[in-house]
């Protein structure tokens, strides 16, 4: 049973460390895993094995299996959200024909994946979005008649770039991955997708 | 385009092997009841794709391609091979006694004492073939999997692929109650909660709910056991893309590449950990053999 108490001594001592963010859930295999995911990875074409080590969001989602403490919740969430770039020209929305085709591809980041940008939204592969493409997916919510039920005033539109630059912003452990904050989409590819959205003649709004 | 190309392939092995595979079991009658069920899995699903290829797949149960492959294994599994000159079927013990395949691949993962580790199916035989017959690792580890213009598979995929087999309409019995298998399956639990790289990916961004679809593809929840024996049927399979041969430890290496993680090292502990995780779920589900993939 000397098992049992030390692992819970164990996370005794790193709740402690970690101030207030709660111990998780199962301390003894979580460290486990971080071990063996640590050592049982190698560096293939332009996936290294950086991407193994959480950064502070990464973590907090993980202990707290993404149910972080509402206090920490609200003030990452405006940490991430103060990191969001809003264009210097102000226009926050781009050409929804081309919001499209970054919204159809799903390339990039995988190790086949060539390095370097641009890469694809992978927006279908988790939401529906024009009601022309069949093939959507449903990880995310529908996103069908976006602007048409929200109006494309500048504070949605300010709402919708940030969304997607970083989606962590307003739900901490969303499911969504940070697409402007990692450097995987940009300035101009965000507001493509912003006027595919937004956009009244957009077919997300148009019927 | 891709996809007719592959299903024409198929096809054309589906007509043609059948007498094959008439051939090559004259003088085997103990494989004579293998046809008795379908070969491939029957999912329930809803999408129009899906029921049209699971009608295709159900056209092909007959002539599995996976046969072929099964047939090589088991040349390689009574064959004397290695440095040591010997062969699996007088040196492995799959955990059912030395030389046993029956029943083996539905009870993996599970302890084995001589490794002092827990152990896949896959996992397993390659340690055989390094411990047994002398094999070096690393020339395995080189190129462990059928690559998309590779004219044939690799010995370990043949080997897996007759040992999966051989337990065919057997139910899955991964001994969680062994304490070691039992921490590798709560250890594969938090490996699929574990959240990082470029998107925040984990394993359960995708499989930790039910009813989730990427594009049109279904998404099993593999924390459940109905989700679970849905990730785990059909492996290994005969993948109409590219007419290739794939084993369960591809799918973790390619579920990883799409998370946009590194690459899992070859027979390693996570995939182990994480496939004792999801065979365990699927604990008491019948396997239906190596299947037939999309």
């Amino acid at each position: 049973m000397n098992t049992k108490i030390i692992p819970l001594a164990l996370a005794a001592a790193t709740t402690l460390l970690a101030a207030s963010l709660p111990a998780h859930a199962d301390a003894e295999h979580r460290a486990k895993a971080l071990e063996i995911i640590k050592r049982d990875f190698q560096p293939r074409g332009q996936a290294g094995v950086d991407r193994l080590t959480e950064d502070g969001l990464q973590t907090v989602c993980n202990r707290t299996s993404n149910k972080p403490p509402e206090y920490l919740a609200k003030q990452m969430e405006a940490d991430q959200l103060a990191t969001v770039k809003l264009p210097a020209d102000g226009k926050l929305m781009g050409d929804w024909k081309e919001g499209e085709k970054i919204a159809q591809s799903g390339q990039g980041f995988t190790w086949t994946d060539k390095p370097g940008l641009p890469v694809g939204g992978n927006c279908y592969n988790c939401h529906q979005i024009s009601p022309k493409e069949l093939a959507f997916g449903t990880v995310g919510p529908s996103l069908y008649q976006f602007g048409k039920l929200r109006g494309n005033t500048p504070e949605i539109q300010k709402y919708t770039y940030s969304k997607i630059w970083n989606a962590k912003s307003f739900n901490l452990c969303s499911e969504m991955p940070r697409f402007g904050h990692v450097g995987a989409l940009n300035e101009q590819q965000i507001k493509h997708l912003v006027a595919l959205l937004l956009d009244p003649e957009s077919p997300v709004n148009k019927q | 385009m891709r996809t007719i190309i592959a299903f024409g392939a198929a096809l054309m092995l589906a007509v043609s092997s059948p007498l094959t595979f008439a051939q090559a079991k004259q003088g085997k009658p103990a494989k004579a009841q293998k046809k008795a069920a379908p070969a491939a899995q029957v999912v329930e699903e809803t999408d129009e794709a899906t029921k049209d290829f699971e009608k295709f797949r159900a056209q092909m149960e007959d002539s599995n391609p996976a046969e072929l492959f099964e047939m090589k294994g088991e040349e390689l599994w009574q064959q004397k091979r290695g440095p040591k000159n010997v062969s699996l079927a007088e040196s492995c013990d799959l955990g059912q006694g030395v030389g046993v395949v029956k029943g083996a691949y539905v009870a993996m993962p599970r302890y084995f004492a001589d490794a002092d580790a827990v152990m896949d199916a896959e996992r397993r035989i390659v340690w055989c073939m390094v411990e047994k017959q002398g094999f070096k690792f690393e020339d395995i580890a080189k190129k462990p999997f059928q690559g998309a213009n590779d004219t044939s598979a690799p010995d370990i995929t043949n080997l897996v692929t007759y040992v999966a087999a051989n337990s065919k309409d057997m139910k899955f019995a991964v001994p969680l109650d062994q304490p070691r298998v039992r921490d590798a399956w709560e250890t594969g639990k938090e490996i699929t909660m574990y959240r990082a790289g470029p998107y925040d990916f984990s394993c359960n961004t995708c499989h930790g709910s039910d009813g989730k679809r990427i594009r049109m593809q279904n998404l099993p929840n593999i924390s459940t056991g109905k989700g679970a024996i849905k990730g785990v049927q059909g492996w290994p399979g005969y993948r109409m893309t590219g007419g290739v041969m794939l084993t369960h430890q591809w799918r973790m290496n390619d579920c990883f590449r799409q998370q946009r993680f590194p690459e899992p090292k070859y027979a390693s502990e996570v995939v182990t950990d994480l496939l004792t995780y999801m065979i365990g779920n699927a604990n008491g589900q019948v396997y239906r053999g190596p299947g037939i993939k999309r």
